[in-house]
């Protein structure tokens, strides 16, 4: 929030002349706001380790994808939706000189895990895998990733866990991912985007939630297109926030479509999470949801309980962004959302590491209960992630 | 010292013969209104108010009891037994008066219905403020 007091741009004629000095009266800052003290202890469920290029994959890619990597110059799979330079993808504090935000095991521990005195982090890979068109080179690219992460990640940092990158271009090779990583035990999720070639809900992913659920895996579902549609239902954006603020009307829909086409009903013990969803939509779109549930029901009769209660059972969301208002009302407008679900079970903390969502400490609103704040750091997800 | 239940009273509301099968008609018992169905043969009758925000039920579109044992089966029954609100679409069991939407917490007033002879209802207590119950013919009633 830029503080306006501090921010001023003056323009000052000149004194009989028409011409102006500007006079910068102090560089931007931010409005202060005292942070709620976090526990010791606490988990992160989204954080981002980055891929400086695709370099650091190809000891990890099958000789011909490493190959093909090579000849054709295949460039890093970094997307729109993250610009490496935009202020959304890194916090300036966080950026890494000459390298990718992300990219540092050594300052992910000092600015995520010491910093917040975590216990575990959840590493969240967005690289654009599912952007790609080939089912065969996304089994490569994410077979590469997640023995990448292994390795470089979590062999050497032990508070890491990570979530499985998953080929969703093919259902069935994702299944076969999940089945092959859910062996190692450091991987607590399967991790989708919300905007992929179609609503998540249809049959076509329902081998990924099998995988999942056999594995007793929940499914991060982050922010994120594989821009093979619009990110808007009408069609394309002109500007970055414009695609950032569309992510929740995905969540939304996505909401929708999981509930609306049963994958709870045929998966009744899988969790989904949303990732980077943003919150304070949930109750609104549940309302709404559920009203014309109670008209249209007959269309979907395995739809038994109001949508709203399928979404308290099933859906959890990692709480960075807070689309919050400003100042004191943020605490009591988090806690309120609760109330509207009726439930202080669904909202996971998260650091959104080194994406520019908050500054210095300030994850969570000031005045949130100590224990909300516990719920969310420490036993929602632990409640969440039975392999934390 | 207790008073023996009251029977229930009997009103008069149609004659068997202005309500064939697929008939419905909206009939007044003091305060009430109460809409009245003939379905195949037999007669439902609920509270013409719909417990969302008051539609009239007796306007509403007849269809079957739709259930699913997973997502994309659908079990069909029951045609015509379950009646939708005109106005937001909301499902009611003609035969229990209870909600499709929410069983456990939202239902309408069902009353029963029978067809009685006008002979017997010569011989009993009755109220038909608009009929002259005659002996030979069939009348719908409802009982309160």
């Amino acid at each position: 929030m830029l503080d306006p007091a501090n921010s001023g741009i003056i323009l000052r004629r000149i004194r009989n002349s028409n011409e102006f000095v500007v006079v910068t009266t102090a560089a931007p800052t931010f409005a202060k706001a005292p942070a709620s003290p976090l526990p010791a202890g606490g988990i992160c469920c989204d954080l981002h380790p980055g891929v400086q290029s695709n370099d650091v994959l190809l000891p990890y890619l099958e000789d011909y994808w490493a190959d093909t990597v090579v000849q054709r110059g295949v460039h890093a799979l970094d997307t729109i939706g993250y610009p490496v330079n935009a202020p959304l993808t890194c916090r300036p504090d966080w950026r890494i000189a000459g390298a990718k935000p992300g990219t540092s095991l050594e300052r992910v521990q000092a600015d995520a895990l010491d910093t917040f005195g975590l216990s575990h982090a959840i590493a969240n890979c967005i690289y654009g895998v599912q952007l790609l068109f080939s089912e065969d080179m996304a089994k490569a690219f994410a077979r590469a990733i997640n023995s990448w992460i292994a390795a470089e990640w979590l062999a050497k940092e032990p508070r890491l866990r990570a979530s499985i990158v998953v080929p969703t271009q093919s259902p069935e090779f994702a299944a076969e991912e999940i089945d092959y990583w859910a062996q190692d035990k450091r991987f607590v999720q399967v991790l989708m985007i919300v905007m992929d070639e179609m609503p998540l809900g249809r049959r076509n992913y329902w081998p990924i939630y099998e995988a999942a659920a056999r594995n007793g895996l929940p499914v991060g579902i982050h922010a994120g297109s594989a821009y093979k549609n619009p990110v808007t239902p009408v069609g394309w954006p002109s500007y970055l926030v414009e695609d950032y603020g569309a992510q929740s009307l995905a969540f939304q829909s996505m909401t929708t479509s999981l509930i609306c086409e049963g994958v709870f009903q045929k998966f009744p013990d899988l969790k989904v999470v949303f990732l980077e969803s943003g919150v304070t939509w949930l109750p609104a779109h549940l309302w709404r949801l559920t009203k014309f549930w109670r008209g249209m029901r007959s269309e979907i009769p395995w739809v038994t309980e109001p949508p709203w209660e399928v979404a308290r059972r099933h859906i959890r969301l990692s709480a960075q962004p807070l689309d919050l208002p400003d100042g004191e009302a943020a605490a009591a407008t988090l806690e309120r959302i609760c109330e509207h679900m009726r439930s202080d079970e669904m909202f996971l903390f998260a650091t959104d590491y080194p994406h520019w969502q908050y500054d210095g400490m300030q994850a969570l609103p000031a005045g949130l209960s100590q224990d909300l704040i516990r719920k969310m750091m420490i036993d929602n997800p632990r409640a969440t992630y039975p392999r934390l | 010292m207790t008073e023996p239940a009251r029977a229930r009273e009997k009103h008069v509301v149609a004659t068997l013969a202005e309500m064939p099968p697929g008939s419905r008609k909206l009939v007044t018992i003091g305060t009430r209104e109460i809409a009245l169905f003939n379905i195949d043969g037999e007669f439902f009758a609920v509270l013409d108010r719909c417990p969302h925000q008051k539609g009239s039920l007796c306007k509403g579109q007849l269809i079957g009891l739709v259930e699913s044992e997973e997502p994309g089966r659908y079990r069909f029954s029951r045609p015509q037994q379950i009646v939708r609100c005109p106005w937001h679409g909301w499902e009611f069991d003609l035969r229990t008066g209870q909600s499709r939407v929410d069983p456990s917490s939202i239902r309408v007033r069902p009353y029963a219905v029978e067809v009685t002879d006008g002979a017997a209802l010569k011989e009993g207590p009755y109220r038909a403020e608009v009929f002259d119950v005659a002996v030979e013919n069939q009348y719908v009633v409802i009982s309160l």
